[in-house]
């Protein structure tokens, strides 16, 4: 108790520092993840990309990341063990975001694909057998979590794979593609609208409506989806009427203009990409730190504490200023590489990846948004979407699977040694 | 930086391309039959020695792109179209390309004289063939249509009606060859032994090339109904 007491300052600064240091890492490093798909595909420029990402990963963050902030705050780890010693919660907390933060920052240099996500519960999963012991650790949840990283890829790649389907059926191979596309791209954009409404209100914004005291039931929930759905497709049916038939690209390639208008169709789903990953990836940076400050301020942890939104906040702002900062250098290395992706690809992709994610962020799930994304890609591809897929990257990326959880889980240990000595030892 | 590398790196390069651009100069080296043909006429062997080292150098371009192709298509990536089609699809064309190659040699070398009765039969069937190989490279342009359209039926239907074509020219060029020899047989008597076995010879290797690029129509076939 006296540590915290003596220290509240010096904690509070560096949690807060390292809180943020992840936000801004995360905006910088996944930026790709939602809008790297439209920069490839020349849908947005760089500088359009990152003016989207930035309103709605700032938007996912505070408006439906309540729920997978308060898995990582208090869903790994059994804290009935240390309530005599709520400071090794935070030192535990702080080291993890400490170790996240440096294994991040390794594999970027190195050059390997790994996950915000799997370092930061590998982290605290790490602090919290060492520091603790094993019954700390919610296994159970932790199973659950370890399970949605092989689902949600899968999922994802489900859906994308449907997805495209229909549109190689109803679009591509009718008789007059532009025709077809004109009539069933707003039908997408109906269905992107309603679902990321439908899935946001059910259980995003619950700490919001909370807060108003609003309570819908699950009907009023379906109608406002719905209304949301048409809202978006009134707007991109008012995008779409400037998209003309171009013969001069269309003798070139037959489906130049068919593309021109999923491009349009693809700034919608690059939106709702970035709200998805703002949803679920700003708990990396901001729910160690929830957790910190819970324990700060009462001196204890508490069984129940109410998730104080400006923490949110503070993880949006870090996003938003990874991406203003350093998303501008990563999106042109990336984007560059991405071109084989045509509008068409794209849209079906990042709509089953979008729906996946936010579908985790509603139940408190945090998966790996880049992971997501390739198993949508690879859907895409089982539909005979893609020309070519190197499967090399999907071994590349299973091996950091395997070496991010136990990386994390040392580099925390570390940490947490080392904070421990130095304000208790 | 490392997390949306995976994204960038997760597209392989398309297969298409490739095959497409090295028809591309098949189709270039089959232009210039018909000119060294009549340069071979008036025997301008100057003008038709030019021509032979443009479809050489034309040649390397095209082995140096399948060589770059087999290289690009490793185990790791996953196709939209089967693997060892596609290799098969450019061993097939780079048989078309060497045997034109193989046609200006024998008839530049031996600076082949061709019998006036003949001069006119023989361009015919020369030009019929060539067409064989623009209508192959129309279908084979039509490759990445179909792969937009994600395999789709119509695009399938396309290029079927392509194919067609190409067997309905090849055809043409069969019973052209019949004509031909019959024709020689006729003049055999007058000419020199071996420059008659030459011109049966040349006569054979342009059937050959019609053959070879009608074979490479029938794969673009069995790749479309995949």
């Amino acid at each position: 108790m006296s540590v915290l007491e003596t220290y509240h300052i010096t904690l509070l600064v560096l949690a807060c520092g390292l809180g943020l240091f992840m936000a801004f890492g995360i905006g910088a490093n996944d930026v790709a993840n939602a809008m790297g798909t439209s920069v490839g595909a020349n849908v947005l420029t760089i500088k359009q990309a990152i003016l989207v990402a930035m309103i709605f990963e700032f938007a996912g963050a505070y408006l439906a990341g309540g729920e997978v902030t308060a898995t990582i705050r208090k869903g790994i780890v059994d804290t009935s063990t240390i309530t005599g010693t709520p400071e090794l919660l935070v030192f535990g907390m702080l080291s993890a975001l400490a170790a996240a933060g440096t294994w991040l920052l390794i594999a970027s240099l190195a050059g390997w694909p790994v996950s915000t996500t799997h370092s930061i519960v590998g982290a605290i999963v790490g602090f919290a057998i060492a520091g603790i012991g094993m019954d700390a650790v919610q296994w159970g949840k932790v199973g659950q979590i370890v399970m949605s990283w092989v689902v949600s890829p899968a999922l994802a790649g489900t859906i994308s794979y449907l997805v495209f389907r229909s549109v190689q059926k109803r679009v591509l191979n009718a008789e007059d593609p532009f025709r077809s596309a004109k009539r069933y791209v707003p039908v997408y954009m109906f269905a992107v609208g309603a679902i990321m409404g439908m899935v946001t209100l059910l259980k995003g914004l619950k700490h919001v409506f909370r807060d108003a005291a609003i309570d819908l039931n699950f009907g009023e929930n379906m109608v406002l989806a719905a209304i949301f759905g048409l809202f978006v497709m009134v707007i991109g049916m008012f995008l779409l009427r400037r998209v003309k038939v171009d013969p001069t690209a269309d003798k070139a390639f037959r489906y130049a203009s068919v593309e021109r208008v999923f491009a349009v169709l693809m700034v919608f789903t690059a939106c709702a990409m970035a709200f998805a990953h703002g949803s679920n990836d700003v708990a990396n940076a901001v729910g160690p730190l929830a957790a910190i400050i819970g324990v700060l301020n009462t001196g204890s942890i508490a069984a129940k504490s109410v998730m104080p939104s400006w923490i949110l906040l503070l993880g949006g702002v870090g996003i938003v200023l990874g991406l203003a900062v350093l998303g501008y250098r990563v999106m042109g290395t990336i984007g560059k590489k991405i071109t084989e992706l045509t509008p068409s690809r794209g849209f079906a992709a990042e709509l089953g990846a979008a729906t996946t994610v936010v579908i985790a962020s509603g139940t408190g799930l945090p998966i790996s948004t880049t992971h997501t994304l390739v198993g949508a890609v690879l859907g895409v591809g089982l539909a005979r979407g893609m020309s070519s897929l190197n499967l090399a990257v999907v071994g590349k990326i299973v091996t950091s699977w395997i070496i991010t959880l136990p990386a994390g889980a040392l580099l925390a240990i570390l940490f947490y040694t080392i904070f421990k000595a130095i304000f208790t030892g | 930086m490392a997390i949306g590398d995976a994204i960038a790196n997760l597209f392989g390069k398309s297969p298409i391309k490739p095959i497409q651009q090295h028809f591309k100069l098949t189709t270039e080296c089959a232009d210039r039959l018909i000119p060294f043909f009549d340069c071979a006429i008036v025997g301008d062997w100057v003008r038709a020695a030019e021509l032979r080292e443009e479809i050489s150098i034309l040649e390397e371009r095209a082995d140096g792109l399948k060589k770059q192709m087999r290289l690009q298509i490793h185990k790791s990536l996953f196709l939209s179209m089967p693997r060892n089609d596609l290799l098969e699809l450019i061993r097939v064309q780079d048989k078309v390309t060497n045997q034109v190659k193989d046609i200006v040699g024998i008839m530049l070398g031996r600076k082949i004289n061709i019998p006036d009765p003949l001069v006119e039969p023989m361009r015919e069937y020369l030009t019929t063939t060539v067409s064989v190989i623009n209508q192959t490279s129309q279908a084979i342009d039509e490759l990445d249509e179909l792969a937009e359209s994600g395999f789709g039926s119509r695009a399938a239907k396309l290029i079927e009606n392509l194919v067609a074509k190409i067997d309905d020219l090849e055809h043409q060029t069969d019973v052209q060859q019949v004509a031909l020899r019959s024709q020689l047989f006729a003049l055999e008597a007058d000419l020199a032994p071996i420059d008659a076995m030459f011109l049966y010879k040349t006569i054979e290797n342009i059937g050959v090339l019609a053959d070879r690029a009608e074979t490479v129509g029938g794969l673009i076939h069995i790749l479309v109904s995949r």
